[in-house]
């Protein structure tokens, strides 16, 4: 395989903790610690997590939203993880996010025309003229009405807002998008036409997506492969049908045998973690997994597992699992 | 599939509905407007030239005489002609400085509350100075040492009286710049200042709006104190501050020179506050602004 589209390094994404009247430092809140991905052109990386792991941050920090404090983000084989504004911008054309809630992702002041003559504009894309045959252009990809363009975003549902959220990612063809919980915030029934109509432009234009979900039933509908994370690591990396089938981690044991079963009244055995996550700003040593764990021994409490490769494409990064 | 969604009004409806269940804001609407009128029809209404002296017909009565139909004051000039005249001028002046308040307010504010850090800090540290001192004092300052023209006056008075509405846009800001939209704009590459203005200003233009109202008000009357202790518009040239300056020799056997501008004042101030108070109830329940 060629270099992939996306290759990420123990990217670091650290806050700092400061007191409320000096200023000072007093801690440090780890929320992205030493994360390691690689998404290939064309294909769909699923990450999973529970709420505050890190999953959102870490898709941010691709993006150069927030700053990452460390770590490496490769795209298209170039290194970008410490440019700035300028050096961006090229960059900004070939990435882009579709967020979680569609109505804190529009802006309220301006028609949906002008929201995705925004791309153009900023890049200097054509001529002010052509620029709503541009618009109509992407309003038809999403499923939209040429019309809709006149129209401020307050006048459409949840779903036809994410729709046009979609739009403005695709106006500049980038290569990779990110969905930050793209339907997560939709009825369910919403949540098929948009999941069916971001897989089309994938088929259509060769897109690379990044979903960032905590649905496992989404994941299992769009994900070629899944990263799972928990208290900002990736803790394994698996293709879809491993993952579901051949879990390893014993947190993804936990988190797939707490997905809801279709059938009811089929018992399988749930298995329950005691405690709570703990704290990003105080992550407990050795293993981030092994407070809560029911195989842990002493050395997890010790020692951070190296992610190690058991299968193709599958990695794992726990003491306890033997290849 | 219809592009239309659940909204049955729009919401220049809406807020048109809210406004109108306020009275006041309805009668200061008509108030401001009237004034506004007579301000920019002034030559035409007025009987004649404010500034035409005649000593034979001092301290006319209202209502005594249709050539001056609310009286003359010590040099014969014609009041209603002089009110409706000072109105353009007190009025030039309010407008002015309040363009000159939002205008700078809305700058610091954007830039504070966007670039936050160490410019933030500087900043509204600077607010917290200019806020120290009380407004005349200011004023008097600056008008010792600025010569008294139309456009001096409510540039001063504008430079003075920016601090409130720059606080008010700097928490809206810090309100707004967390949204999303913001970083779908970031993630396209938009520049600083096109978030700046483009994305993030027309989002705060209700309480811009409200507190650009409620300025024009507190602008005239500081053209009135300033105008009432010498520092203002200068004679012959009338403002309703110094019609008052100089009514008050007379006060006590002419009262009406005083109370007819005074009335004036207070009539446009009560106008433009009650405007301004309808229109933060109609455009934004949330928000609340000393005046």
């Amino acid at each position: 395989m060629a270099e992939a589209l996306l290759k990420v390094a123990g990217l670091e994404v650290h806050f700092p903790l400061r007191s409320p009247f000096l200023q000072r430092r007093i801690g440090t809140v780890r929320a992205v610690d030493g994360v390691d991905l690689e998404v290939a052109r064309g294909e769909t990386l699923a990450i999973v997590g529970e709420s505050g792991c890190g999953k959102t941050t870490t898709g941010k920090a691709i993006l150069r939203l927030i700053d990452p404090t460390g770590g490496s983000i490769r795209f298209g084989g170039q290194e970008i993880a410490q440019h700035g504004t300028a050096a961006l911008a090229p960059f900004r054309r070939r990435m882009q996010i579709v967020f979680q809630d569609p109505y804190a992702s529009l802006n309220p002041r301006m028609t949906v025309g002008s929201i995705l003559a925004a791309p153009f504009e900023i890049h200097r894309i054509g001529q002010a003229r052509d620029r709503a045959e541009r618009v109509a252009g992407l309003l038809r990809t999403v499923g939209l009405p040429p019309e809709a363009a006149r129209r401020y975003p307050h006048e459409f549902s949840g779903g036809q807002r994410q729709r046009i959220g979609i739009a403005r990612a695709l106006a500049l063809e980038p290569e990779l998008i990110i969905g930050d919980e793209p339907v997560s915030a939709l009825d369910v029934s919403i949540q098929a036409q948009i999941i069916n109509l971001m897989k089309r432009l994938q088929a259509e234009r060769g897109l690379a997506y990044i979903m960032i979900s905590h649905n496992l039933a989404v994941v299992s509908h769009v994900a070629d492969r899944v990263a799972v994370m928990y208290l900002g690591r990736v803790v394994e990396t698996a293709p879809r049908e491993q993952l579901f089938f051949n879990a390893q981690h014993p947190y993804t044991q936990a988190l797939l045998s707490a997905v809801p079963e279709p059938v009811p009244g089929r018992r399988r055995s749930r298995q329950v973690l005691q405690g709570d996550v703990p704290s990003p700003a105080r992550p407990p040593k050795g293993c981030h997994f092994h407070p809560r764990c029911p195989i842990a021994q002493a050395r997890c409490a010790e020692e951070a597992p190296a992610s190690r490769i058991i299968a193709p494409g599958h990695a794992v990064a726990c003491h306890m699992v033997t290849p | 599939m219809s592009a239309t969604a659940a909204l049955p009004e729009s919401q220049i409806g809406r807020v048109w509905t809210r406004f109108r269940r306020h009275r006041l804001a309805l009668a200061g609407a008509a108030v401001v407007a009237l004034l506004l009128a007579s301000a920019l029809f002034a030559p035409v209404f007025a009987p004649q030239d404010p500034t035409l002296l005649d000593t034979a017909l001092r301290f006319r009565a209202p209502f005594a005489d249709w050539a001056h139909p609310l009286g003359t004051d010590e040099l014969g000039r014609d009041t209603l002609s002089r009110l409706l005249h000072g109105g353009r001028v007190s009025l030039t002046v309010g407008l002015v400085a309040m363009v000159t308040t939002v205008a700078t307010g809305a700058l610091i504010g954007i830039t504070a509350g966007f670039l936050g850090g160490w410019i933030d800090t500087l900043l509204m540290r600077f607010v917290d100075t200019m806020l120290c001192f009380p407004q005349v004092f200011l004023l008097l300052v600056v008008a010792a040492f600025v010569p008294p023209t139309l456009l001096s006056i409510s540039l001063v008075i504008g430079l003075t009286s920016w601090m409130e509405v720059s606080r008010i846009v700097r928490a809206e800001i810090l309100h707004l710049k967390e949204q999303d939209f913001v970083a779908a704009a970031r993630a396209l590459g938009a520049s600083r200042a096109r978030i700046m203005f483009r994305e993030l200003l027309p989002n705060a233009a209700a309480p811009i709006l409200v507190a650009a109202t409620l300025k024009v008000a507190s602008a005239v009357l500081m053209e009135s104190y300033i105008s009432y202790l010498g520092y203002g518009v200068q004679p012959p040239l009338a403002s309703w501050g110094n019609m008052l300056t100089n009514a008050q020799g007379y006060f006590d056997t002419v009262p009406w020179l005083a109370i007819l501008p005074g009335a004036a004042i207070t009539l446009t101030v009560m106008g433009f506050n009650f405007l301004g108070d309808g229109l933060r109830d109609a455009l934004d329940p949330r928000l609340r602004m000393d005046p």
